[in-house]
């Protein structure tokens, strides 16, 4: 195979490899002694004179229409400085704003807000107050008197289609391929993947799985609330502080939903404490605002309690997966379908749209089917999550796939090295790859010393996935400054999640041939560079990335020209090389060049990109679980993850993100779910009973670092953030079916549900259950 | 949150003064670990408490060959860090060293585990096994309670209004005793019970007979759920799996759970019976001497 592999941790060698000098080390962060001495500032971090203190006042109710809201005992509490409701709103358009990792209809994000007419789901946001400290916020906002009509639950999407469902959203008419329908619904949308004959693909097969799934809510678990300080200023001047994904999303948002010109609002992010998507949608933001203006223009700060943040922020759909797969005698994949009914929550917009393309892309299928349904339900909108839609779909394929393998007698890696997707195959909305390493990444994992190994051992099993994420390009904007002392301020706008300030300087250090550590990055606000997208898509490193080259490509051939000029030859006679220039005799240290250039004359460049080539990431996973057959607890054994990576340009932070990912997966896959009761309320709203892995529950995660470079980007760059996410519960399902012999149907494959599952097999006859190894 | 009023006495009298003085809207602190929670999170609005910190009492631990006495607010980590105590009473630590992490355990106390009285606590079927007597004092004088009548449901206990717990007497281990506290939780910590046992026994000077036996279990009533008849079936029986088993049934049957987001009510019947039995066999390696402290380890979530 053409890709070279890595195994993760530590075994590079100090040096990158491939003739580069920085790329491929593992240098030390920008931001790691501020961040391990406590100095970091993250958002709630922010103090400032005369600041105040926010409390939103949030629905009681899963579905309610609100009759009035009185709010003059809040506002008669001594230390109360402003009460604001929907009524401070502008009245909101039917506009689409693009936030790269989805569009959003602004009416509906103004109102998720602060609810309008109706409470959507419990924790929706009513009312908010601005007070001299955060008790009397608090205080006050028990003070308001919201009249409730409290309105039937709509939870799932069976609720949600059902003749008689109640309705969320009153001018909601279901978008069906473009056709707008002329009944209230529930379904805020449908679509159609079709390629080929799915009907004969289906009539050839030699053997036909089809199955239905369903998994259920969970929330990103970013460990830092969403908090953000606003002032508003007399002259009319707004800044914004705040920990986000994106600035200037959170720039165009807040603009939209308050209409004010982006001229007048500043956005500076804060250092984030975790987004994986659920810090691009604003919650707070124009909260804060309102309530600055409001109190007499004094700043004030609205932070988030955990509760607020699982039950109002966040979080991504619960789905009902239906697929249906086809193979030849072979195993030759002869036809997919695949129905996917995902929860939006209280607003459309569920990323139904970027499963169906997950769903079969792994695999290369000349007969295919792919349906996409978008529900409302009384449940927090959904915000973007890591490979966002992946994970529900894949769990379903995976374990139809690794039925199928298994009814042919054939290994689940052999099985997918046949069918695996390659260049020119198309994914299902029919997008044609260009070079790509699906099958790079099953023939390292079936390669792999972890699954050539034997397992040992009764209620032991081994299960493996595969699973595909789009990245993303979008656009970035960056500058730098070359120091007279031969250093650089690289100024960038992408949040740094993920180590990004050192991956994008390495890439400036390298085109540049200077040292990592002669490169100072940072990230600025909103009033600094030009537009940049959010840090999401798995873009960061890819395209800020592909900026920083372009700058480092400017900055040394305008030094060749300077230089050139000095030294009085051609310009295009100036070399340089291992970090010299040198034309007619003449050579001088980068260092020193650094100085002379500028003796003029500051030197600075700046670089806009949006890239549209982009190259997508496959990722295949293998592990090994224990089920305690007493408790139905899965214990995680053994893990390990390969993933084409492009070029790794930091390997670290490259398999944290991988690491990171299997390990949300993993909470997805066994424990993570919002739980309701009858009424629709959220009754698990805390990280007790919201149950994200610790580390006691998780092995050291091995990664396999597969590099199939992507042709588009000068250093072979592809996005790394997501897809690591997107196989893990059907790695797990699979791996729990081997090692009791039940399929799960359904997410969390929790203690209680697995104990119940393997009752249920036990209550069957013995002659439909299958082997027990 | 608002402000309170804090008072910190420093004899039982003093305290039994302060919470009289506060009336209904006082309350007794100690490690505060569930207090000062229900506090900020508005389940709880008071005008006073009452820290027993400063109350020797309170915090004493006195052990000698009649038994132990350990003062009500105690921390967890003054129980394990103490040597003698993990002699007499190593199950005892299957409790102290799992609630919480070290820093909660240098806070929380087994008679604020008490006292919080949760049907989930995981202190209390563990001093149920160990057939501790709760000392409270009170406006009205001091009393003693059998720890298995302490709690009265949800959140509720015998204390009347003023009195608090003072200390808790174990008896001197009989010779040939052994005890265990087993959990089950979905993760390997942050949890809270989804179902608990305690069990101890007193086996024959062979070892090969259950002399008496006691089994207690969390999180299946609304209160800490004492199964005298589990332990009633043990007495005079071999050591075996079957006796385990049957002990195990009974347990199940006492069992009376709700479903919540925490478990369902057949999952909380089984694992009444799964850990019964398996404490019971841990409770039975101690008395004989044998360790088990792998399968503790994983099964409390310290693997």
């Amino acid at each position: 195979m053409a890709g070279t592999k890595q195994n993760g941790t530590g075994k590079l060698a100090a040096n990158g490899q491939n003739g580069y000098k920085v790329i491929g080390t593992r240098p030390v962060r920008p931001d790691g002694v501020d961040k391990v001495t406590g100095r970091a500032v993250y958002a709630a971090d922010v103090q400032m004179t005369g600041l105040l203190h926010g409390f939103v006042l949030r629905s009681p109710h899963a579905h309610a229409n609100i009759r009035s809201i009185d709010t003059s005992k809040a506002e008669a509490l001594p230390g109360v400085r402003a009460v604001v409701t929907a009524a401070d709103l502008p009245v909101a358009e039917d506009k689409i704003e693009d936030l790269g990792e989805g569009a959003i209809n602004l009416k509906y994000l103004s109102d998720n807000i602060l609810a309008h007419e109706k409470a959507l789901y419990h924790g929706h946001a009513v009312a908010a107050v601005a007070a001299v400290n955060p008790h009397i916020a608090q205080e006050a906002a028990e003070l308001i008197e919201v009249d409730y009509e409290p309105l039937p639950p709509v939870m799932t999407v069976d609720d949600a289609l059902a003749d008689d469902a109640p309705i969320l959203l009153d001018t909601l008419r279901t978008d069906s391929m473009g056709e707008i329908g002329t009944e209230k619904s529930n379904l805020a949308s449908f679509f159609r993947h079709q390629r080929g004959d799915l009907d004969a693909g289906f009539a050839d097969a030699h053997l036909v799985v089809d199955r239905t799934y369903r998994t259920e809510t969970v929330h990103q678990g970013y460990i830092e609330p969403h908090a953000a300080t606003a002032l508003y200023s007399a002259d009319g001047q707004i800044i914004i502080w705040t920990s986000t994904q994106g600035s200037f999303a959170v720039r165009g948002q807040v603009c939209e939903i308050l209409q004010i010109p982006v001229s007048r609002l500043k956005v500076v992010p804060t250092e984030i404490g975790g987004g994986f998507g659920g810090k691009i949608n604003v919650y707070v933001e124009p909260v804060a605002v309102l309530l600055s203006r409001k109190a007499g223009h004094e700043p004030v700060k609205v932070v988030m309690s955990r509760a607020d943040v699982l039950a109002a922020t966040g979080p991504t759909s619960g789905s009902n997966v239906r697929v249906k797969i086809g193979v030849d005698a072979n195993g030759k994949i002869s036809a997919a379908l695949a129905e996917l009914y995902y929860e939006a929550g209280a607003y459309p917009g569920s990323p139904v749209g970027a499963a169906a393309n997950v769903s079969l892309a792994p695999y290369a299928i000349d007969n295919l089917q792919v349906d996409g349904y978008d529900i409302v339900v009384n449940r927090p909108r959904s915000a973007a999550y890591r490979a966002p839609g992946g994970t529900n779909v894949a769990f379903a394929v995976e374990s139809v796939v690794d039925e199928l393998a298994e009814k042919l007698g054939m290994d689940p890696a052999e099985f997918r090295v046949l069918n695996g997707a390659k260049e020119n195959d198309r994914r299902p909305d029919g997008l044609q790859y260009a070079r790509i390493g699906q099958i790079e990444t099953v023939e390292a994992i079936r390669d792999s010393e972890h699954y050539q190994s034997s397992l040992e051992g009764k209620y032991r099993g081994r299960g493996i996935a595969s699973g595909y994420w789009n990245n993303w390009g979008g656009q970035s904007s960056a500058t730098a400054v070359l120091n007279p002392d031969g250093t650089v301020n690289l100024n960038e706008a992408s949040t740094d999640i993920g180590g990004t300030r050192a991956s994008i300087a390495m890439q400036l250090a390298e085109a540049m041939d200077i040292e990592y550590e002669q490169v100072k990055a940072r990230v600025v606000d909103t009033d600094t560079v030009s537009y940049n997208d959010v840090t999401g898509g798995s873009r960061t490193t890819f395209a800020t990335g592909l900026a920083a080259y372009n700058l480092g490509q400017q900055l040394v051939k305008e030094m060749k020209d300077r230089l050139a000029d000095q030294w009085d030859v051609g310009a295009g006679d100036v070399s340089y090389e291992d970090g010299v220039f040198s034309a007619g005799g003449e050579s001088l240290p980068f260092v020193e060049a650094a100085g002379l250039v500028q003796r003029e004359e500051p030197l600075m460049a700046s670089s806009t990109v949006h890239p549209q080539d982009f190259g997508p990431g496959f990722s295949t996973q293998c592990v090994d679980v224990e089920v305690d057959p007493e408790t139905g607890k899965i214990t995680i054994l053994r893990y390990t993850i390969a993933q084409d990576v492009g070029k790794a340009i930091h390997p670290s932070y490259v398999e944290g993100q991988m690491q990171g990912g299997v390990a949300q997966g993993i909470g997805w896959a066994i424990n993570e779910e919002y739980i309701y009761d009858d009424e629709g309320h959220l009754l698990n709203a805390s990280l007790l009973d919201y149950r994200m892995p610790t580390a006691l529950d998780l092995p050291m995660i091995e990664t396999i670092l597969v590099e199939v470079p992507h042709p588009a980007h000068p250093y072979g760059v592809r996005g790394v953030g997501e897809v690591n996410i997107v196989p893990p519960a059907g790695a797990i399902a699979n791996a729990v079916y081997n090692a009791t012999g039940v399929r799960m149907d359904k997410l969390p494959i929790s203690p209680a549900n697995l104990l119940e599952a393997m009752w249920a097999r036990e209550a069957e006859p013995a002659e439909l259950v299958p082997g027990d190894d | 949150m608002q402000a309170l009023e804090f008072v910190a006495p420093t004899t039982v009298d003093e305290a039994i003064s302060a919470l009289a003085a506060g009336g209904g809207r006082a309350r007794p602190l100690s490690g505060g670990t569930d207090l000062i929670a229900q506090l900020q999170e508005g389940r709880l609005a008071l005008d006073t408490v009452v820290d027993l910190k400063r109350i020797p009492d309170l915090m004493a631990i006195s052990i000698s060959g009649d038994g132990l006495t350990l003062g009500a607010s105690a921390s967890c980590h003054s129980i394990n860090a103490n040597q003698a105590i993990r002699d007499a009473y190593p199950a005892l630590i299957d409790s102290t060293h799992l609630i919480g992490g070290t820093q909660i355990q240098g806070r929380a106390s087994l008679g604020g585990n008490l006292c919080n009285s949760s049907p989930a606590a995981d202190s209390i079927p563990n001093l149920i096994a160990h057939s501790v007597t709760c000392n409270i004092a009170g406006p009205n004088g001091s009393r003693s309670v059998a720890v298995e009548d302490f709690c009265t449901g949800p959140g509720r206990n015998v204390l009347e209004s003023g009195e608090f717990l003072v200390s808790l007497d174990f008896p001197a281990p009989p010779p040939n005793f052994g005890a265990a506290y087993l959990r089950f939780i979905p993760r390997n910590e942050m949890d809270i019970a989804v179902v608990g046992a305690g069990a101890s026994v007193v086996l024959s000077d062979d070892k090969s007979t259950i002399q008496s036996a006691r089994v207690a279990l969390g999180a299946v009533a609304p209160t800490p759920l004492y199964v005298e008849e589990a332990g009633a079936a043990l007495a005079g029986q071999p050591v075996s799996e079957e006796s385990l088993a049957r002990a195990a049934e009974l347990a199940r049957a006492a069992a009376r759970p709700i479903s919540d987001m925490r478990g369902t009510i057949p999952q909380r019947k089984h694992l009444s019976a799964v850990l019964t039995q398996r404490a019971l066999r841990i409770a039975i390696d101690r008395a004989r001497g044998t360790k088990t402290v792998d399968e503790l380890g994983r099964l409390n979530g310290h693997g």
